[in-house]
């Protein structure tokens, strides 16, 4: 059945020192509950918003790197409704129409999906700001019999990104908002590993059935978990013969189910006014250059410098680049250990990653430091550990041990001393006489005597050198 | 006592600054039950900073600009409790020039009404005769210095409040150029006409608080930061006027609302008499023609009535304010409709009118033809000024209406609305000088000017004041 998702991202710039209108800090996260406010962000009456400039500058970097249209009539219209998260009965938003304008429109982000690329394209971006959040003692909204309001979130800057409904399945989704998070950490606008910091509404249509919106979901798991529920459940819904109509659902986290809003959600009308408390403001076009002119290296070209100078595989190219924590990790063990391409890629992204969770990705470098990585790079490439060794070790230095402590707690280190190893191969043969009279008519006799020199060294000669000595001494004889 | 002469004699030593405070309160208490000035006193303050521009000086401020730990209710049930955390940047500007707040004054409920009678603390009497409307919405501030018992006071001004009762009190009142006098701290009623304005019993006095309050402010980006600098009025305001000011000066006659179906015959004829002594006294008056102003007031309510229903959203008494009920099961839209009844009959009508108008389908024939209509008149009248140094019109073309008037006898008060709000489209500064003085039918005249130049305006009003109505004296400096 065919699968139609469009989402409406929004993302926090928490890069920003203060909230969007006012000078609270943005860094509200882990404070008491209402001590990061002031007379603007609870709305209080006669207070004014004032646009923070460097939310503007963000919000520019975005819109180039999702290759989107600026607008530069810069223009913040009202947008009504009644909810007790909203302290004024309206958010201050961007729109498009009644003399206003969206901040961008237009643009796309390129994903991968199992080797295939694909363009989403985006709709819109607006900036606007984020309302207070709302706590339920008992987790729940039915459940609790008050509520508790924490305005500490309250003006916040947020980013709105709203894509047309081109993706096709819940990878899709997944591939776009890990390109969208590696990007906007590459512009180093938001740390998108904080909790709450990206949330998302998803419209999901299956088949012939109407178009439904599963609203406020928080993180990039659960968005993927959201949407692999819902399409299964309007699956479902089809194949037993039923219909489905166009709806608002909420996701509930903690059930990681959908359900229905518990009243019927109606097209509401928000009232959009333009906000005459903020006069239009024309972004000069040295504004856009200048920030155009500082964009960072961004993970597509990243990925083609990985491909190109390091000569790593597509595939690991786009892996590493899919987050600028990774792609970070990978160019400093490169640095540290002196190694780039495949080899080092692939210890990381086939090894290291599968010993660490991906909500931490960001925490890599504070998990297994590069430095520790670099040097099993190195005793690698000294042949001083065998590739296997490395595997091993992996885990450990997950686990926080350092690569000397592990060898020499295991009693690794590859034993490459050509005289040590002469000696023991000189003695395999001798004792191996018959194996030495084969040898023309079976060509794995050479793998037998080698194998048995290894298990003499305890596994910890380099099978390399072995086998030149084997063949050396095969020669000779 | 004039302020300035006040101020003067602290200078010379003569007198003591604490003079005009003592027993003040005792006098609002007695005058008060005559009036009705006063929502809330503040507590008799000896504080204040000495040696400085308004050190000593008792002013009123109309209760919609909120005071730091001083009740500021609108004059609204809704707000009946709420005592602001700040203090309006005016109101922080007049007290680091020792100037000591005694008092909020009564008012139109949210400044929606003309009469002062929409207050849920009862109506304010005109103390020029009790049985009348002192105008309004600023009434209470026009009462406090009609009656002797300060100086000076702020008003606000969205469509006349500060002129209106100006004119029917027989006070000087003065509506800023939009962008001039911070709005940080004043509640919003209609952001794009709403202006903070002093109002006093003596130009000089009018030209001094003007001069302490105006200007750039970093808190509302509406303000405009090239203007004539405030030293400029508050050395003026300690100098007698320009004596050739009146020469020569062109003088636009505003014909409309000197024609107007509901203008009082005898308030025009002996506003014309004052006209011919402008003339006398060498200015060039002649009568010009705006029809456009005719419909000032209807492109004023669908502007105004529209903020209105978005700058309301905020009164729930869900973080401040009165609240009647709590939510129940999370009903919020119960919530919302049972605590938002608290607002009087005329704020409810402006609510639902302005509502409607920003409806989906609405904006358009409404809202953004007004804001043409609007572009229109703006056009239309600095056309003329462009030609003219002033234009003139009554400060109102009736006289005060009676306390028990039927305020929803809209033609009436569109007399008065229609020259009254265009200063407010326009965005341009306009100056109430009264003329005469009566218990009846107390005369004055209104002069607008291009915008920031209230310079222009101070001279002409202290000349009107010394030589034509003689309602003052000159200042011995």
């Amino acid at each position: 059945m065919n699968i139609k998702i469009g989402l409406e991202v929004h993302v926090q710039l928490t890069s920003l020192k203060t909230k969007l209108f006012c000078s609270c800090s943005a860094d509200y996260r882990g404070k008491p509950p209402n001590t990061n406010i002031c007379p603007v962000c609870l709305g209080m009456p006669g207070s004014l918003p004032r646009v923070n400039k460097e939310a503007i500058k963000s919000a520019i970097k975005v819109a180039l790197a999702l290759n989107s249209n600026i607008n530069q009539v810069l223009a913040w219209a009202r947008k009504h409704y009644f909810y007790p998260d909203l302290p004024k009965g309206y958010q201050i938003s961007q729109y498009d129409g009644k003399g206003v304008a969206t901040f961008a429109k237009g643009g796309y982000i390129n994903i991968r999906v199992n080797g295939k690329k694909k363009k989403i394209k985006i709709r819109r971006i607006n900036i606007e700001e984020d309302p207070a959040r709302i706590v339920y003692p008992t987790g729940d909204a039915e459940t609790s019999s008050y509520i508790l309001i924490d305005y500490n979130r309250s003006g916040i800057a947020l980013l709105e990104i709203v894509t047309e409904p081109d993706m096709n399945s819940p990878e899709e989704v997944r591939a776009f908002l890990e390109k969208l998070r590696s990007i906007l950490e590459h512009l180093e606008v938001s740390d998108l590993s904080l909790e709450g910091s990206m949330r998302a509404d998803v419209n999901i249509s299956v088949g012939d059935g109407e178009r439904v919106e599963v609203k406020n979901i928080s993180g990039l798991k659960d968005i993927e978990q959201a949407i692999r529920y819902e399409v299964a459940r309007q699956i479902d819904v089809l194949e037993k013969g039923g219909r489905i109509e166009r709806e608002t659902r909420h996701w509930d986290s903690t059930r990681k189910i959908t359900k229905p809003a518990r009243v019927k959600e109606y097209e509401e009308d928000y009232r959009y006014m333009p906000d005459p408390n903020l006069p239009f403001y024309i972004i000069p076009d040295e504004l856009i250059e200048e920030v155009r002119k500082t964009l960072p290296e961004l993970p597509e070209e990243r990925a083609a410098r990985f491909i190109n100078q390091h000569g790593l595989s597509e595939y690991l190219a786009h892996v590493l680049v899919s987050s600028k924590a990774l792609a970070d990790y990978y160019e400093k063990v490169a640095e540290l250990s002196g190694v780039k391409g495949d080899k080092v890629a692939g210890l990381i992204v086939t090894d290291l990653l599968g010993w660490i969770d991906s909500e931490d990705l960001s925490n890599i470098s504070r998990i297994v430091p590069p430095e520790d990585l670099a040097e099993v790079v190195k005793l690698l490439e000294k042949n001083e550990i065998t590739i296997k060794m490395a595997k091993e070790m992996i885990p450990l230095l997950v686990r926080g041990e350092k690569p000397r402590q592990i060898i020499e707690r295991m009693g690794w280190s590859v034993i490459r001393n050509r005289a040590v190893l002469e000696k023991i191969v000189d003695d395999v043969l001798k004792e191996n006489p018959q194996v030495l009279k084969d040898i023309e008519r079976n060509p794995r006799a050479v793998q037998f005597i080698i194998g048995k020199v290894l298990e003499k060294t305890g596994k910890k000669g380099d099978p390399k050198i072995i086998a030149e000595i084997v063949r050396e001494k095969i020669r000779l004889s | 006592m004039r302020a300035v002469d006040f101020l003067l004699s602290i200078k010379r030593g003569e007198i003591d600054d604490v003079k005009l405070i003592e027993g003040f309160r005792e006098r609002v208490i007695a005058e008060d039950e005559k009036y009705n000035i006063f929502i809330t006193l503040a507590e008799p303050d000896e504080a204040f900073h000495r040696k400085r521009l308004l050190s000593g000086v008792p002013i009123a401020v109309k209760d919609n600009i909120v005071t730091k730990n001083l009740r500021t209710t609108c004059a609204s049930q809704v707000l009946e409790n709420f005592v602001p955390s700040y203090d309006a940047t005016v109101v922080e500007r007049i007290k680091s020039e020792g100037g000591v707040i005694v008092g909020k004054t009564n008012m139109d409920e949210f400044a929606m009404g003309a009469l002062g009678t929409t207050s849920y603390f009862g109506p304010t009497r005109n103390p020029l005769n009790p049985s009348l409307s002192p105008g309004g919405s600023s009434s209470g501030s026009a009462a406090a210095i009609s009656s002797g018992l300060v100086p000076m006071a702020l008003g606000s001004d969205t469509g006349g409040s500060i002129r209106l009762p100006a004119a029917w009190t027989g006070i000087y009142g003065l509506k800023p150029t939009y962008g001039l006098v911070s709005r940080y701290g004043l509640v919003s009623y209609s952001d794009s006409l709403d202006q903070i304005g002093p109002m006093a019993s003596s130009i000089f006095d009018l030209e001094l608080l003007f001069g302490v309050i105006m200007g750039w402010d970093e808190k509302d980006p509406t303000t405009y930061d090239k203007h004539v600098p405030s030293e400029v009025f508050i050395k003026r305001a300690f100098m007698n006027p320009d004596p050739h000011i009146m020469r020569n000066l062109r003088v636009a006659l505003l014909k409309e609302p000197l024609v107007h179906e509901d203008a009082d015959q005898k308030v025009v004829d002996r506003f014309m008499d004052y006209v011919s002594e402008l003339e006398a006294y060498g200015a060039v008056v002649e009568e010009v023609s705006i029809p456009l102003v005719n419909k000032a007031p209807q492109i004023y309510y669908v502007i105004a009535f529209s903020d209105a229903s978005s700058n309301l959203a905020r009164y729930s008494g869900l973080l401040y304010g009165k609240r009647v009920v709590d939510v129940i099961d999370t009903d919020w839209d119960e919530y919302y409709m049972r605590n938002r009844k608290l607002f009087g009959w005329e704020v409810k009508r402006r609510i639902l009118l302005g509502s409607f108008i920003l409806s989906a389908g609405y904006y358009e024939m409404y809202y953004d033809r007004a804001l043409r209509a609007r572009a229109k008149l703006y056009d239309e009248l600095n056309k003329v000024l462009a030609k003219y140094d002033v234009i003139a019109t009554p400060g109102s073309n009736i006289p005060p209406l009676p306390l028990d008037f039927d305020a929803s006898d809209l033609s009436r008060l569109n007399a008065i609305d229609s020259l009254l709000v265009i200063a407010n489209l326009a965005g341009l500064p306009a100056i109430v000088i009264p003329l005469e003085v009566s218990t009846n039918t107390p005369i004055s005249i209104q002069l607008i000017s291009q915008k920031w130049s209230e310079d222009i305006l101070f001279e002409i009003g202290k000349y009107i004041a010394l030589y034509i109505s003689k309602l003052e004296r000159e200042l011995e400096a």
